[in-house]
């Protein structure tokens, strides 16, 4: 199995140079393109296993490009975006992005990002049914959420609302997850005004999961947009 | 009709959805009830005061009369009095209720209790309304409660029925509509014996009157008879108002559980003469809706438009009168008055007709009454009689106009010159045919002049000229000639059909030219309306419709008006009216202000500050009141034809404003909406511009450190230097632009609800490496309820704060964030055990470009906590920062608490 492929749509050439040492840092290959058509072109002739994009491009909008891509691919799409456009994150998110980076950005954090994107590309989605993360274990098949203590372990007793909550969270681990997505799947489309009951029923799960629920360690919230699973 | 039998009248739902919201306002109004005077309506009114009083409700007489009783003075003595109101009226000094006090104190004192007896009572000249109910109205629309007092000969449907039974008819009358309307009627009874034992006993009240005569009358109106026929008058009408609830109960309850028959409304339409016995006309279809629960019309239908100028009144008086006990009134114009009244009540679909019956001595043959023209034109609608009195005095003398003012004015004396002038010279034109024609076919030569004559001024000419006619023809051409005797007994016959004919047709032409010009005045009218709307759809500021109005006004009745408007940029609820440019008169402020608020007409000619020169009225809009049009008054009562026109021209003004005002609304949206997507753009390419460079030089610092070869320690260095620089300098990018947003107000708020926790969790997860090694409390309360926040925004205060705290605070030393909820408010604290905050300067710091410390080495321009006082206060919060007492700063966020969603959503498991 050869390198995995990058493709970067990005119109400022600084950024796309870092980028590419950093990537190329990591053992990958990248593709650059700076325009919007550029990048589609190059997404169905290169099939790259993730996208690295930037929303705001000179010859259209980045969410077109998900939205487009989106209907022939599954690979992840990394989208880079202004601090102050948390309505641009989740529409990007909502149209099929996997996850986002805030400019300015770290080469360490772009790094991080890239590789759970294509971690979670490669051991695809039926590993293991028990997903751990720090002392918690979710076991899906029996749907039961446990604590490894130094005594051993102890069930944790979630409601049918807050284990599904966690269901939805750990089918997708390190990826952010929205408010309204989060509505859809766990509430159903009816409800999709009442995003309080996300964050009340997010904040009770803390309560049972976290060891300090003021400074949750996995289930992190990204203000103005959703929540992560950090594993 | 398809009409199923479950249809709920949406009207009628928001009636009654209007009547409950407006009763929850609304003062409650309690009624005193009795038979006559000499009851104890009073005393029982202050007993239950007392009471109330005792409850711990405030209590406050606004007038009592005691007319020297002695217990009831005692009962009065021990509760407070509102001063009354000074008035002089005509150089007497007067004294009344005072309206204005009475709201301040009602205002001051929710819940209170207002004493006004004699609800009936008329008020002294100079004061805001004619009666004491009006003034009970706007009290209870101020929220205040009222009790009063009331005898059942002063209800206004039952007036006349008392007036007949006693002999004495009271003018002080109170609409049905305010006793039915009352909250709770409070019946207080006495047996006519004890009353009468009162009575003797001196104890009852009677007007002090110097005539012996008028004391005779009252004493005979205490006679068992009276007193009986009164009781029973009482008791049964309160009994209808029960019966009126229990129904409304019934149908309250039927239409909430849907399931009933909803019936027709079997309406009724009164008809009026222009005669004073049409009240009672009048009175007595009220009753019948009354007591049917239907609602009903009064209308009067004008034939000729020959009716005097005091008929006219008198339709307007019984109109007003049908209005004010709760029917819709109109005026039809119409040829004959049966086909015009069953048009209207087809129209309205009203079932039954109610007209008067006025027994006559004789009838012309041939001549149907109208309830005997109405049934062959209606065999469905119901037609119902009401015997009316025998007429005082003749009222057609006095309606019809008077014979010599008709006479005196020019056009009718130059009529009669003529009809003599064309007589003669019909005569004298006749005089060579002698002879050569017959006498018959002279005596059509005299028929024609009579009918020109007719035919060109009318009435009063052509019966000159008829008799005139008859005259000549006899003394000239009728044998012996030259004499008024008549040898032919036969000719006696011709006489007596030229007279009838000359007569007959002077009537019909007179009817017709009257009618001629009534269509012609309408036409006029209708054509003024025309232009006025056409000239109103191309005004484009409310000066112009001020300006059109008036002139239309002056054009039309020859009066001054002026157009009052309440500033544009003028809060709801507290507009002050002023007069618009291209007034025709200068009208009483106070005046249009009441009318504007309350949106009722007021000032001359109607009930609300009669003596004010101009009328008042609401241009009432279909969105609301958006001004008043005060006309100059005039000599005489608006006829109700002018009323109407009247009607419809503040209608069309007050649709014009509306639609100007709608204009400016729009217009000046369209330009903040301009203003703001300019500032938007230009804001963001600024904010890419600055931001893009700044990335890349963070991102390629890092990425020297990667690429081959590995830098020297010297080198490593520098490379972080540029790094941390960068870094740096975008924060302070970040917080100039942010400032610049917040300020511009291009800032929209995404509020959220959220639990705080959430909001404090996040902005430490972005602070981790800031407050490495500190020791953090945060104290949430559990009971901290959900807040609506922004929560990027919110994030941003607290990452801001906390960096704050990492950059004037040794490091390591403890940091603590708490919460809790303090009246309306939700407090976060944020503080620190640093040196605290410079004396003197906690307010200034949350200035721009302020620093905690001046001459510090601390780097980052003093825009962090700008930045958070302009988040807080636009979630309409406040923040401030002094130094707690065991050491260190604190800042304090206070933000509204609102109201969260309910449905916390249970586990549905």
């Amino acid at each position: 199995m050869g390198a995995a492929r990058v493709l970067m749509i990005e119109d400022e050439p600084e950024i796309r140079r870092f980028v590419r040492l950093a990537l190329e840092s990591e053992g990958l290959e990248v593709f650059e393109a700076a325009s919007l058509q550029r990048g589609l072109i190059d997404a169905a002739t290169r099939r790259p296993e993730l996208v690295v994009l930037d929303l705001g491009l000179p010859d259209g909008d980045g969410l077109d490009f998900i939205r487009e891509f989106r209907g022939w691919s599954q690979a992840p799409v990394l989208v880079l975006s202004a601090r102050d456009g948390e309505e641009r994150k989740v529409q990007a998110l909502d149209a099929g992005a996997d996850d986002y980076l805030v400019k300015p950005f770290g080469v360490s954090e772009l790094l991080a990002r890239v590789r759970v994107q294509l971690r979670r590309r490669a051991g695809g989605a039926d590993a293991d049914p028990v997903l751990r993360f720090g002392p918690i274990a979710v076991d899906r098949t029996r749907r039961v959420v446990t604590r490894s203590t130094e005594q051993g372990s102890e069930e944790l007793h979630l409601t049918p609302i807050e284990y599904r909550l966690l269901q939805e969270l750990c089918n997708a681990p390190g990826r952010v997850l929205t408010h309204q997505h989060l509505l859809k799947a766990v509430w159903g489309p009816s409800h999709a005004d009442d995003v309080h009951y996300v964050r009340v029923h997010m904040a009770n799960l803390r309560k049972k999961i976290e060891a300090d629920p003021n400074r949750p360690q996995w289930l992190v919230t990204e203000a103005g947009v959703g929540y992560r699973l950090k594993t | 009709m398809a009409v199923s039998d479950q249809r709920p009248d949406p009207d009628q739902l928001l009636a009654q959805l209007q009547r409950e919201d407006a009763a929850a306002r609304r003062g409650r109004l309690k009624i005193f009830f009795g038979s006559n005077a000499g009851v104890g309506k009073t005393f029982a009114m202050l007993v239950a005061a007392h009471a109330a009083r005792e409850q711990g409700r405030a209590v406050r007489i606004g007038v009592v009369e005691t007319h020297g009783r002695a217990d009831t003075e005692k009962v009065a003595g021990g509760l407070e009095r509102l001063p009354l109101r000074a008035l002089s009226h005509r150089g007497q000094a007067l004294s009344e209720f005072d309206l204005d006090a009475a709201l301040a104190w009602g205002r001051d004192h929710p819940g209170g209790v207002l004493l006004l007896d004699e609800l009936a009572h008329s008020n002294a000249p100079g004061s805001r309304h004619t009666k004491r109910w009006q003034d009970v109205h706007e009290l209870l629309a101020g929220g205040v409660d009222v009790w009063s007092t009331l005898n059942v000969q002063h209800l206004e449907s039952l007036n006349d029925i008392v007036g007949g039974i006693t002999g004495i008819r009271v003018r002080e009358t109170v609409p049905d509509k305010v006793f039915d309307e009352a909250d709770e009627v409070v019946v207080v009874d006495l047996p006519p014996d004890e009353l009468l034992q009162r009575l003797k006993e001196g104890k009852v009240y009677l007007p002090q009157q110097g005539d012996d005569r008028a004391e005779r009358a009252a004493r005979n109106f205490f006679r068992k008879g009276n007193l009986l026929a009164l009781r029973e008058l009482a008791l049964r009408r309160t009994a209808d108002r029960v019966d009126d609830q229990m129904q409304a109960y019934r149908r309250e309850r039927v239409e909430r559980g849907q399931g009933a028959v909803w019936r027709n409304r079997e309406s009724l339409l009164a008809c009026i003469g222009s005669t004073a016995a049409a009240e009672k006309v009048v009175r007595s279809a009220a009753r019948l809706a009354g007591q049917l629960d239907v609602e009903w019309h009064a209308v009067h239908v004008e034939t000729t438009g020959t009716l005097g100028d005091a008929a006219r009144q008198q339709v307007q008086r019984t109109l007003e009168l049908a209005q004010s006990l709760g029917a819709r009134t109109a005026v039809l114009s119409a040829p004959e008055v049966a086909p015009a009244l069953v048009g209207y009540a087809r129209q309205y679909n009203l079932a039954r007709l109610v007209v008067g019956r006025r027994e006559r001595a004789w009838r012309w043959p041939g001549r149907r009454s109208l309830a005997e023209a109405l049934s062959p034109l209606a065999e469905e609608l119901d037609v119902l009689q009401v015997a009316l009195p025998a007429p005082e005095r003749q009222p057609l003398a006095a309606d019809r106009p008077p014979l010599h003012a008709g006479l005196l004015t020019r056009r009718t004396l130059w009529g009669c010159l003529t009809a003599l002038g064309s007589v003669l010279v019909t005569a004298v034109l006749c005089l060579p045919l002698v002879g050569r024609i017959s006498n018959t076919n002279i005596a059509m030569l005299f028929q024609l002049s009579v009918v020109g004559v007719a035919w060109r001024f009318g009435r009063a000419p052509a019966a000159l000229a008829a008799f005139f006619a008859v005259l000549a023809f006899d003394f000239v051409f009728v044998e012996p000639r030259w004499s008024f005797a008549v040898s032919d007994a036969q000719y006696l016959v011709t006489f007596a059909v030229m007279l009838i004919v000359g007569l007959v047709v002077g009537q019909l032409a007179a009817g017709l030219q009257a009618q001629a010009r009534a269509a012609q005045e309408r036409e006029r009218r209708v054509r003024g309306l025309y232009a006025m709307s056409r000239d109103l759809g191309a005004a484009l500021v409310p000066e112009q419709v001020a300006e059109i109005g008036a002139r239309f006004l002056r054009a039309e009745f020859g009066v001054g008006a002026a157009v009052l408007a309440p500033a544009l940029a003028a809060a709801p609820g507290r507009e002050v009216l002023s007069v618009l440019p291209g007034a025709g008169t200068q009208p009483d402020l106070g005046v249009a202000q009441w009318a504007f608020d309350h949106g009722e007409p007021a000032g001359q000619g109607t009930n609300t500050l009669p003596a004010s020169p101009c009328l008042m009225l609401p241009l009432t809009a279909p969105m609301r009141v958006r001004g008043v049009l005060a006309v100059q008054g005039m000599a005489r009562r608006w006829s109700p034809e002018e009323r109407e026109l009247l009607d419809t021209c503040a209608a069309l003004l007050a649709i014009s404003l509306e639609r100007i005002h709608y204009i400016e609304v729009a217009q000046q949206s369209t330009l903040q909406i301009e203003s703001e997507r300019l500032r938007n753009s230009l804001l963001a390419a600024v904010s890419h511009d600055l931001r893009t460079p700044l990335a890349a030089l963070v991102g390629l610092s890092d990425a020297l450190r990667l690429a081959p070869p590995a830098l020297s320690v010297a080198q490593a260095e520098v490379v972080d230097a540029i790094r941390q620089s960068a870094l740096r300098m975008s924060s302070l990018v970040a917080n100039l632009l942010d400032m610049a947003r917040l300020q511009s107000g291009a800032v929209q708020l995404r509020r959220q609800w959220l639990p705080l926790q959430e909001v404090v969790g996040s902005a430490l997860a972005c602070l981790e490496e800031t407050l490495a090694g500190r020791e953090l409390t945060v104290e949430l309360p559990a009971e901290l309820p959900l807040l609506s926040l922004d929560a990027v925004l919110i994030e941003r205060v607290l990452v801001n704060l906390l960096e704050n705290v990492a950059k004037y605070t040794p490091a390591g030393s403890p940091v603590r964030i708490s919460a809790r909820v303090s009246g309306r408010q939700a407090e976060i604290d944020v503080s620190d055990s640093g040196p605290g905050l410079p004396a003197g300067r906690e307010d200034r710091l949350f200035d721009k470009f302020e620093r905690g410390d001046r001459e510090g080495a601390t780097p980052g321009v003093g825009l962090g906590l700008a930045i958070c006082k302009a988040i807080v206060e636009a979630h309409g919060g406040r923040i401030s920062a002094h130094n707690a007492a065991a050491g260190g700063a604190c800042v304090r966020i206070e933000l509204p608490l609102g109201q969260p969603p309910q449905g916390q959503d249970r586990e549905e498991a």
